[in-house]
């Protein structure tokens, strides 16, 4: 209690940036790039936005430095929606997060999407009270961000593609490393925790508990509601979907869709249904087929 | 007897409430469609976004079978978005209004302790994230607690709802409250 036996408040805890992430389960993240798409993703479902300034495979197709959005943008998607609104800066630029922070979005995603600020270094993020999510091919990657702060973790797939292939690729990984880590005898846990390049107490929790910490989303090509279904059933607990609803043919149908197959993903024939008559999906890229150059993924590590 | 309690999993953290309710020897069914509430014995509506739940539950024709549930004196709990669910602009079944985000952005979010009338043993850890408030109530209903004179924790009847996540901080003592309160209508 304070001094006018009021409660004592504790914000910004590690509780309340993951607990979020929490609320946020089983749910839809959408990319979106203007107030009106951020109302179009709200009135489908979206349980929450991502603000950007180009989507994934603008940014793939345009090139040249990808930043974080103009502040205007952002904060008139704040003014159209009441779900939650993330945005996203660079890896290692730790002023763009500076400035997201005083506009207060509810997410800072550091994201590999945009052209990385720092070579060698992540934001240390727990400088920060709003939370974050980062990307991760592995479970090492993931375990490193989670030490630098990061209270969701989301696997980075192939942005801009509509190819699951890498994020399937990735959640297998994180999935199948937490798993082995369950195997492992004390002194094999300190040797495991050398080779992912992690915090050794980290890796002593999940394999206790045989989870992550926080809370894992798929990110990166999913396209279809099929897409969203799939990753599920793989152990994600909710999806982002960047350029696969406002770069498909119907993106208020598609982003429906998408969002009762999240929900149904168990249900073949809920999948089914959400997967009909959605027109066409997003103009997509066989990852396999990209140059290495081209690969958002491995930036960041 | 084993009571049997549904989950409302549309999307948010129904999975934390199954667990703590499964800790406490119940057991939970995550309800996605009206054939999921048959024969339950209680009803959680979790955390989460609540314009999501709105529209999952118009999409799946949940309200009226929800309404005839909860009416018929099956005892529920509401949390945080749960707490939207059941006020007077949703389901109409708690005579509140629901102000949402009430405490503001997630920056604003936090933990406090709470004492909560009917809850013994000291006051609870929660867990406010986004959180709303209630802004209106009706007679029928009791404030259970408060955050800076805004109610935060009440009861009317066999419904229960907080603004808070107490399946976040691992306190079980609402859900056991829920758990005891009489579900045969009276």
């Amino acid at each position: 209690m304070d001094e006018n036996g009021q409660p004592r408040r504790d914000e910004a805890t590690f509780t309340v940036k993951a607990g979020l992430a929490e609320m946020l389960k089983g749910g839809v993240i959408m990319d979106v790039v203007t107030p009106e798409q951020a109302k179009v993703a709200e009135d489908a479902g979206a349980a929450a936005v991502m603000a950007l300034e180009r989507v994934p495979a603008d940014i793939r197709r345009d090139g040249g430095v990808a930043r974080m959005s103009d502040p205007e943008m952002i904060q008139g998607i704040q003014e159209a929606v009441t779900i939650p609104v993330m945005a996203k800066a660079r890896i290692g630029h730790f002023v763009e997060a500076q400035v997201l922070e005083a506009l207060e979005v509810d997410y800072i995603d550091e994201s590999e999407v945009l052209t990385p600020a720092d070579e060698a270094n992540h934001i240390d993020k727990w400088a920060f009270s709003v939370p974050f999510v980062c990307g991760a091919t592995n479970l090492g990657e993931a375990l490193r961000r989670i030490g630098e702060g990061a209270a969701m973790i989301r696997s980075k797939g192939e942005a801009g593609t509509g190819d699951i292939v890498e994020a399937v690729r990735h959640l297998r990984m994180i999935r199948s490393e937490i798993r082995r880590l369950a195997t492992l005898d004390d002194a094999e846990l300190a040797t495991a925790a050398k080779q992912l390049q992690s915090p050794l107490h980290l890796v002593r929790q999940i394999a206790a508990e045989g989870r992550l910490p926080v809370v894992l989303f798929c990110a990166g090509g999913i396209a279809t509601p099929a897409d969203a279904a799939l990753v599920m059933q793989l152990g994600a607990e909710g999806v982002f979907v960047g350029s696969g609803i406002f770069k498909s043919e119907d993106p208020e149908r598609r982003a429906r869709a998408i969002v009762e197959a999240t929900t149904h993903y168990q249900d073949p024939a809920r999948v089914a249904a959400a997967s009909t008559g959605l027109g066409q999906p997003m103009v997509s890229l066989e990852t396999s087929k990209l140059e290495a150059e081209q690969l958002l993924a491995p930036r960041g590590w | 007897m084993t009571k049997l309690v549904g989950v409302l999993a549309l999307q948010g953290d129904f999975e934390a409430h199954a667990k703590m309710l499964r800790a406490l020897g119940a057991r939970a069914r995550e309800v996605r469609v009206p054939d999921d509430l048959r024969d339950l014995d209680a009803l959680i509506i979790p955390g989460g976004e609540s314009t999501v739940m709105s529209l999952g539950i118009e999409r799946e024709g949940l309200a009226e079978p929800l309404r005839e549930l909860v009416r018929a004196g099956t005892p529920v709990l509401g949390t945080c978005a749960g707490m939207i669910m059941l006020d007077r602009d949703h389901l109409g079944l708690l005579d509140v209004i629901a102000r949402r985000n009430a405490f503001g952005r997630q920056v604003r979010s936090f933990e406090a302790d709470i004492d909560v009338k009917g809850v013994s043993g000291g006051p609870m850890h929660a867990v406010f994230i986004r959180a709303p408030w209630v802004a209106e109530h009706g007679p029928e209903v009791e404030i259970l607690g408060s955050v800076e004179a805004h109610p935060v924790a009440i009861r009317q009847g066999h419904m229960l709802a907080v603004s808070f996540h107490p399946e976040l901080s691992g306190d079980s003592r609402l859900h056991e409250l829920l758990l005891a309160i009489d579900g045969s209508g009276e």
